[in-house]
């Protein structure tokens, strides 16, 4: 059967088509504690400009928002906030863990610091660094949308794929193996 | 009036009161029911109207002998003078209730949840000791040196969110 079509009209997939859309209107909501907000500033500002990858829409309410960045350091006090704010967004919904502290603890090994959010929340993509460069951030935007157009699908079907359910490598058995005490804390010193 | 003479002068007053100097700072240490009465006098009489901080020491541990578990620090100020004034006690366990200075400054009353908060030292006639950094339900006092630095599992206690369920 030959349609006659114009030349203007291009022929894709339903998922591709919401992919490309997605990936190139991520809404960023920043939820920066530390000095990675700074760096998430300057990615926001004129000289890197977030706006040529389409994320510059910036915005402080969870439910304007699909991608949340975590900019900085969570203490136990604020991590029930970044929960109930990760519940309130929108799906489809990705999380960047930017810095070392929002993805491990960073130097602050401490009783009042979450060792990593990905203990807590999915997190989709993470940033090293202390705090990392702007372009560090962007790169993972980058790679954000690669994964979108890669993996995504209308109806959100990938978040329900059972290897999205598990935790992160690092906190699983066999991640663990070979690796004695790199999770588990060590038993409070006893002092004389 | 020099600080050194001040003190000297309220021993007469207050003979728990003693003193040191080290640098040029003026420290003087006192019983702890003398304690309201001595800050009293030092804010009426003296011209300290400025609470500056309320802090607290925790001894176990510490290489030179104590006389207690806990030193209260209060710092004072003469904002006409700007003289400076460390006035010190010693809490032990169990009872370890101070009196509140929130009659005399408005200011001792959020430095002294603080300090309830992180030494667990109790101040008696305080309008409100909740915790004021961690959390309400937090249990422990984490500035106390046999509170393990990484915590007794507090920053694990979270519920765990998964793709499905968000």
């Amino acid at each position: 059967m030959a349609l006659e079509m114009p030349d203007n009209v291009l022929i894709t997939k339903l998922d591709a088509i919401a992919n490309w859309c997605r990936k190139y209107s991520l809404w960023p909501m920043p939820f920066a504690t530390a000095c990675c907000g700074i760096e998430l500033m300057a990615t926001g500002a004129s000289r890197n400009d977030i706006a040529r990858f389409g994320a510059e829409v910036f915005r402080f309410s969870p439910r304007q928002a699909d991608l949340m960045i975590v900019a900085g350091r969570v203490p136990i006090k604020m991590m029930p906030v970044l929960q109930r704010i990760w519940l309130q967004m929108h799906e489809p919904k990705w999380c960047i863990s930017m810095g070392a502290c929002a993805s491990t603890g960073g130097v602050f090994d401490t009783y009042a610091v979450v060792q990593g959010i990905d203990r807590f929340i999915p997190v989709d993509i993470y940033v090293p660094g202390c705090p990392p460069r702007p372009e560090q951030l962007i790169q993972a935007i980058v790679d954000l949308q690669e994964k979108i157009q890669r993996e995504g699908t209308v109806m959100g079907r990938e978040f329900e794929a059972p290897e999205r359910q598990k935790p992160p490598l690092a906190l699983r058995p066999e991640g663990r193996a070979g690796l004695p005490g790199l999770i588990a804390a060590p038993p409070p010193e006893q002092q004389p | 009036m020099e600080l050194q003479g001040l003190i000297e002068s309220l021993q007469r007053d207050f003979p728990s009161l003693s003193w040191s100097e080290f640098r040029g700072q003026v420290r003087a240490w006192v019983s702890r029911d003398r304690l309201f009465p001595l800050l009293k006098t030092l804010k009426e009489q003296h011209g300290f109207d400025m609470l500056a901080d309320i802090t607290c020491v925790d001894y176990l541990y510490y290489q030179e002998k104590k006389p207690a578990r806990f030193g209260l620090v209060y710092v004072l100020t003469n904002t006409q003078t700007n003289q400076r004034l460390v006035v010190r006690t010693f809490l032990d366990e169990p009872d370890l209730v101070a009196p509140s200075a929130t009659p005399l400054w408005e200011a001792a009353n959020w430095l002294e949840r603080e300090v309830w908060d992180m030494f667990g030292i109790r101040f008696a006639g305080h309008p409100d000791l909740r915790r004021i950094l961690l959390p309400e339900d937090f249990a422990s006092h984490p500035l106390r040196k046999d509170y393990p630095l990484q915590g007794l599992g507090e920053r694990n206690n979270f519920p765990i969110i998964r793709r499905a369920e968000s």
